[in-house]
Order: C-alpha cells, then structure tokens, then sequence
C-alpha cells in the first residue's frame, strides 16, 4: 500500500520536528501523530528559548528595559522597540516630537523589508528552492547597512527612546535609502518572475493549509495570516498610532485563505512600506528628535495602559501595570506568532507533512519572539 | 460596533463593574471587572458581538490589602488630627480618637486579565476577576476560544492559576517538571 493513502487500521506513529530543524525557524518542537504521510495531530512543543522576559521587567527600571525589546522578535526589533516605548510614553504623558515620529516610522518600516525579506527566503527554503534566499539576503544587507548608519547595530536594534530616537539621520541615510528603494521597485518583478510565477511554488502553495477567518478570530490571529484570510485588520489603520494617518498606504488582503494568500499579502506589504519610507522622507519635518524635559527617572502613575503596533508578524501588544515606582509593577507582552501558531495544531490535520510544513513556513514564525 | 449596546449585554449579566475608559490614555474601551464564575458569560457575550481574543494574563497583588489598610489608617490619622486641632483652637477638651477594630488583613488577590478586540472596529475590551490568592480557581475559556488554551497555560505557568475546565493544563514554556510560579511577587529562585 502507499504511505500516501490513508490507512483503515489506526495505526500511527509519533514523529519528532525539531527542537532542532531547519524547518521550525529555530528551536521549535513538534509532535506529530502520524497515519503514514499523513497528520492525524500535531502538538507544538515550546520554551525551548524561554527567557522570562517578563519577570526581567519587572526587575529593572522602564529604560532598563529597552534593549531586551529588541531581542523578542529579532527580526523586527524596531516595531518591538516602538511598542515598548509608545505604552511607556501613552503612561507618563511623554509628547514626542514630530521629526522622531518620522524617524520611527521610515526605520520600522525599512525593518519590515528587512523581516519581509528574510521571510521569503527563509520560506521558499523551505519548500525546496535555495537561490531565491540568496538574492533576498542581498538585498536584506542594504537595509541592514542603512539602518546601521543610524542606530548603531544591525539586527538587535535599541533606537528609540522615551520621548524620541537616539540619534538623528543624515543626507547620506537619506539618499541610500531612496536609492534602496529605487533599487528593490526594480527587483520586485524578478522575484515575482523567479518565484510567484514559478508553477511548482503555485503547486505547493494553493489551496494549501486553508485557515478560515472564523478560525482566525477563535485564535487571535493577526497580520498576515488574518489578511490572507479576508480579514482587513492592520494595527496602523485600525488602531492608528505615531504618524501613521499621514500616508497613503494600502492594506493588502486576500480572501482565499491558502499558504499563496499569506505569501501575497507579504510580497504586497513590502510595496505598501517602500510608500511609507518614501512619503515620510519627502514630508520630514525639522526639529529636534527627543522631547525637551523626559525625567531622568520615569515614574508613570498608578494604573495600567495598554498599547499595540503592528509588526511584520501582526498586532505586539504591551500591557504595563504601574504602581507609581520607577520599574514596572507587570509588564505583559502580547507576541503575534504565539496566537499565530496557536492554530497550527487544528489547521494541519489530515494534511500531508510537507504540506504542513509549507503551512508552518506561510505563518512566518519568529521562535524567540513565542517563547519570550 | 456599538459600545454601549456590549456595554449594557455585560450589565445585564451581572458583571461587578462595567466602566468605559479613556481610550487614548489607557489604550482599552471597555473596563469589565466579573466574578470567576460570571467570566464565561461575559466572555460568550463577546464571542456572539465577533470580538477576537488577543491575551490572557495575570496580576498578583501581594501586599494590595496592607497597603490599603496603612492608606486608610493615615487618612484616619490625619482627619483625627484635624479634629484635634480645631477643638483646640476652640478651646474645648480634644475628643478621645476611639480605636478602630483592625480585624484580620483579607487575603490578597491574584487577577486573571482577558483582552479582546475587534477586526472591524476599534473596541478593545479588558475582562478582570480577581481570585484569593489561596485558591485561585477560574473557569477555562477555551471552550468558547480555543486560542485561549495556550494563553491560558502560560498564566499557569507563570501564576499557577488554576483553569477549571481547561484541556491539557501542562507547563507550556516553562520545563515540563516546573512546580514554581515565577511571575508570583513572593517568587525567590
């Protein structure tokens, strides 16, 4: 009999993925119930990379905290940063100046190519194609030289601060940047003629791993995986923070729930950002990049704030309870991917195992940013 | 979306407290505080309005209950004093400050937070119950939404709130042999 037909007996077997598989996107466990090729259930296993990120905010002053924003989703620290410090600022009443705004919302969004870059080699990795990594990671090495020159590292970035960024950007920054998107703009349509066009990537993508908007909203799905649902749910438009209601930008959503939806909806957002940094270099506005008079010493008042932006994985929430004293009483974090592959368990049985991986690769996971 | 309409479902259930907050101070609409066993139908009046679960979580309030008491013993003392004084300056006998029964300190509280939002509209909604410290027992939600099963599991993790009802209540991201709370105020490693 073929492994591929479904057996009548039960009779399975357990099969170990990970902790240590190039597919899982680090350490990532996942047992697997299987009925020949096929999954009968899987049950992700996590903490291998657990590092209580919450306790260690609650053992250190608001700034002190900074840096460790950075080192969740590494992938898109400055949206991590951006999160932290907004929740901070919305609590002591910190006003941030125009041009830090600005900065904030040019380098987030270059680090959301970044991330989007990463992802789409990492993905296509997965499913068997080797070079279209290369050619992404080549152009990755900009963003990471420009975001360079400015913050002062290239992956774990700690750029904002309360009350603005740290550093301010020069010519040089800006004419890199806009040849960088001059440069991407014209790469698109080879990645799109190498790739999305490439009838064995349609053959492993379509209808593929198909997650229903009601699964969706019974997971608390976000950011890509709830666009490739049909749900149009961006932070930036529907939750508007910083600058972000002064661009043009489009939220790009698919309805047809598959693996190829979920890569549609990315390869579109890496467009909609190259709009953003574009726009928001033509408008910026002069002046200083940190608010005059942010105490020394934070002390927000009693009481608890809540507040989220939308990172390349979807909506990071953070959640601080003050108690009035210079380091946070809680400090929740509420990380996309956890939700995110939360529905993984019930949305690949039955499903054939490399097609759950091309499903678990479509969810663009960031094992850190889960196991916090 | 109408406010005030899931306001109203929410007192009709009974919930303690149902208070709209400032939206761009606090980053919340909807302030829910609910009995442990009102939270499934607060939570379900969420589920039918189409709400999505963002986070489940904890609070420990060790030290809530001393801190409030020193609070009202110096707003005692200092109406005490008041009254001392303006007797004096009235010339008559300063009046005897009776002394106040202080029973038993009530036991402090854990607080299990739920978060919910909605796709469609801006309307994030906080759902609190508070639970004594010593048996902190809540009933499971993920029956209603299975994304909270993982929530749910790390708060245990973390609180070691019990999830009554809750499927496969093992540590989530802490070892599988974890018997510590590290997230609980009187955690020493």
């Amino acid at each position: 009999m073929s492994a591929f037909a479904k057996s009548e007996a039960n009779e399975t077997f357990v099969l170990n993925l990970g902790p240590q598989h190039p597919a899982t996107h680090g350490v990532l466990r996942v047992k697997l119930t299987m009925d020949g090729e096929y999954i009968v259930e899987a049950e992700p296993v996590l903490g291998y990379i657990h590092r209580m990120h919450e306790k260690m905010g609650e053992n250190r002053t608001w700034a002190q905290f900074l840096p460790n924003t950075g080192r969740m989703d590494y992938l898109h620290a400055l949206a991590y940063n951006h999160g932290y410090v907004s929740v901070v600022e919305r609590a002591a009443g910190i006003a941030v100046p125009e041009r830090a705004e600005y900065l904030r919302v040019i380098t987030a969004e270059l680090n959301r190519v970044s991330s989007h870059l990463l992802w789409f080699g990492a993905f296509i990795l997965d499913l068997g194609g080797f070079s279209p990594l290369l050619y992404a990671f080549d152009d990755r090495e900009h963003i990471l030289d420009l975001l360079e020159s400015v913050t002062g590292s290239r992956l774990t970035y700690c750029y904002f601060r309360f009350g603005g960024v740290y550093n301010d950007i020069d010519e040089n920054f800006v004419a890199g940047t806009r040849a960088f998107i001059k440069r991407l703009r014209d790469r698109m349509p080879m990645y799109h003629n190498l790739v999305t066009k490439n009838i064995i990537l349609m053959t492993r993508l379509k209808e593929i791993g198909p997650i229903s908007a009601e699964m969706c909203r019974k997971y608390g799905a976000t950011g890509p995986v709830c666009r490739g649902s049909g749900i149009n749910f961006d932070v930036r438009k529907h939750e508007p923070y910083s600058v972000y209601p002064e661009f043009d930008f489009e939220v790009p959503v698919y309805e047809q729930c598959d693996s190829m939806a979920r890569y549609m909806v990315r390869m579109d957002e890496i467009e909609q950002s190259l709009r953003i940094v574009e726009q928001a270099l033509d408008k910026l506005p002069d002046g200083p990049v940190m608010a005059e008079k942010v105490p020394k010493i934070i002390k927000p008042p009693k009481g608890d704030y809540y507040h989220a932006v939308e990172t390349a994985r979807g909506s990071f929430g953070v959640r601080v309870v003050s108690d009035g004293s210079n380091t946070p009483y809680r400090l929740k974090l509420r990380a996309p991917t956890f939700s995110n592959l939360s529905l993984f368990g019930e949305a690949c049985q039955g499903m054939l195992l490399p097609d759950a991986l091309a499903l678990m690769g479509s969810l663009d996971l960031v094992i850190p940013e889960i196991d916090r | 979306m109408n406010r005030a309409a899931i306001k109203q479902k929410l007192v009709v259930i009974g919930a303690e407290a149902v208070s709209e907050s400032d939206y761009a101070g606090k980053g919340f609409a909807l302030d829910v505080q609910v009995l442990p066993e009102q939270l499934i139908a607060a939570v379900s009046v969420l589920d039918a309005e189409g709400f999505f679960i963002e986070a489940v979580t904890g609070v420990d309030w060790l030290g809530e209950q001393a801190a409030l008491r020193k609070e009202a013993e110096a707003k005692a003392a200092a109406e005490a004093k008041v009254k001392a004084e303006a007797a004096a300056a009235a010339g008559e006998e300063p009046p005897v400050a009776e002394p106040v029964e202080q029973g038993e300190l009530p036991e402090d509280v854990l607080e299990a937070v739920y978060d919910f939002n909605h796709y469609d509209a801006l309307c994030r909604v906080t759902i609190r119950t508070r639970m004594v410290r010593s048996a902190p027992e809540v009933p499971s939600i993920s029956q209603i939404y299975p994304g909270a099963n993982w929530h749910e599991r790390e708060t245990h993790d973390f609180f070691g709130i019990n999830f009554v009802g809750h499927p496969y209540l093992v540590p989530l991201l802490l070892p599988e042999d974890a018997d510590y709370h590290p997230l609980l105020k009187d955690f020493r490693p």
